[in-house]
């Protein structure tokens, strides 16, 4: 097991930054289509962007990730943790095996004309689309616990939050944050779609934009933009996995 | 001075793992259960410790019905005991936390423990960084900082070797003696049977009668392991467990 988690150094990210340069350069020459420009081209429009408004769009699709990830966890956490007791997870369990395969992006028009077209809604798409995938995961985690590990509290004589602060918590933590992870994609492509239309606002506005006026090292500066945003998010998450889960990386 | 009163526990799912189960240990004795695996040993001993309820029967501890887990009870198990999330002082502090220590008295309690037991120095590692020994060990800090009247132990030392097996009963039998607890030990292995119980009860495979109580009154010393008299007890507690199994 020793050494299996053992964290990538900063140099194999450069070495993978590299790779990926190389290999999109390769790719454009060969092409050597307009649709595909070097990554070079590409990083002069990026930083002609950042003199723009880059960075506002990135803000403001940042806020809307954020609040819906936020939302999303702080109610799927919760009660996913409750569904360790029978009597929770006896309403809770059908009612996500009823509606978490639905694909819940079908939902927009009916939030849209619900919440309006504004920030509201695109934070709400996120938050219901991550909320099932902590709240699955979550239950998952809570529902698995060895017995085990209550025996000893048990015979200590430890009684309902007791339980849940030493021992139920504790195991679902490192579940609950891969969860979040692995949210974080699809929380980014949510974020696009909703962003791709009725707003003037946001990296996915400024993608369709750029598509549109077929300026397409723009509309790479903004996939880049996004791609940056997906990555800091992970690596954010990764950094909370590792101090707040110290003992699964010892 | 501890008893089971014809204790029988079948489970929901029709298994019978216990039929009408009878003796007592007296304050201060040491007493092992032994018997085949899968005889009930631990579902006895999750019933002396208030977690499990009896089908029938129940437990009396100085003459009281034992209803929920007792304060004067510690327990260790075999090899999940500890909590990989916890690093070895937050271990060993987490009964005292539970019952209202401040964190002074805590601080104290744990650290002369840990120095008792040799974990001195090891506070801040986590269950996963030590051997399987030391881990043992800390459970067992973990039961003694209760300071328990009553020490309950579910094959403690059965995943160790040999050689380290042998040093935590030595260490158990010390614990024992100076303390003056009651003792109740549940394993599988004869000789580990006969070196810490002053009174050893022998199970039949299930549902697990007691087949027979066997006195043992000339343990107590580490020396005891090395003598014709504990070769001799060892081949009656075979016996017995033989006689059960045909």
């Amino acid at each position: 097991m020793q050494g299996s988690k053992a964290e990538p150094r900063w140099w194999s990210y450069l070495i993978a930054a590299l790779a990926i340069y190389g290999i999109w350069h390769a790719l454009s020459v060969l092409l050597n289509s307009i649709a595909l420009p070097t990554p070079l081209t590409v990083l002069f429009a990026f930083i002609a962007g950042l003199k723009k408004d880059l960075i506002s769009h990135l803000l403001i699709s940042t806020f809307r990730i954020a609040c819906g990830i936020t939302l999303a966890f702080s109610l799927a956490v919760p009660v996913g943790l409750l569904c360790h007791e029978r009597s929770v997870d006896k309403f809770v369990a059908p009612l996500i095996y009823m509606l978490y395969p639905i694909p819940h992006i079908v939902l927009l028009p009916v939030i849209i004309l619900l919440f309006g077209i504004g920030d509201l809604s695109k934070i709400i798409m996120i938050e219901i689309i991550v909320f099932f995938q902590i709240l699955v995961t979550t239950r998952d985690a809570s529902r698995n616990i060895s017995t085990n590990y209550f025996y000893p509290l048990l015979s200590m004589g430890a009684r309902g939050r007791e339980i849940y602060e030493h021992v139920i918590i504790p195991v679902c933590i490192p579940k609950i944050l891969t969860a979040m992870r692995i949210s974080v994609g699809t929380s980014i492509a949510v974020l696009f779609f909703v962003e791709s239309f009725a707003t003037t606002h946001g990296l996915g506005y400024l993608i369709m934009d750029a598509w549109s006026r077929a300026n397409y090292p723009d509309l790479y500066a903004a996939i880049v933009m996004m791609a940056l945003l997906g990555f800091g998010i992970y690596l954010m998450l990764d950094r909370i996995e590792k101090r707040v889960c110290r003992w699964v990386y010892i | 001075m501890i008893e089971a009163r014809g204790i029988t526990k079948i489970y929901p799912d029709g298994t019978r793992a216990l039929e009408n189960i009878n003796f007592e240990v007296q304050n201060g004795e040491s007493c092992a259960v032994i018997g085949p695996s899968g005889c009930g040993k631990t579902t006895l001993l999750l019933i002396f410790s208030g977690i499990l309820e009896p089908t029938a029967g129940k437990v009396l501890i100085e003459g009281k019905d034992l209803t929920s887990p007792s304060q004067e009870l510690a327990l260790i198990f075999q090899d999940y005991g500890l909590f990989p999330w916890k690093t070895v002082y937050e271990n060993v502090s987490l009964g005292l936390q539970l019952r209202g220590f401040g964190k002074r008295e805590r601080t104290e309690i744990v650290s002369s423990l840990l120095k008792e037991l040799g974990l001195q120095g090891f506070e801040t590692n986590y269950p996963k960084q030590l051997s399987g020994g030391m881990q043992q060990r800390v459970a067992f800090a973990r039961a003694l900082a209760l300071n328990p009247r009553i020490l309950l132990m579910d094959e403690p030392l059965s995943s160790l070797d040999a050689l380290t097996r042998e040093h935590l009963q030595n260490l158990l039998l010390r614990l024992w003696k100076q303390k003056g607890m009651t003792m109740l030990l549940v394993t599988h292995s004869i000789e580990e049977a006969v070196f810490l119980g002053k009174k050893v009860i022998v199970l039949s495979p299930r549902p697990g009668r007691v087949i027979k109580t066997i006195t043992n009154p000339y343990m107590g010393d580490v020396q005891y392991r090395t003598t014709e008299v504990f070769f001799e007890k060892c081949r009656e507690v075979r016996q017995s467990l033989d006689g059960g199994a045909i």
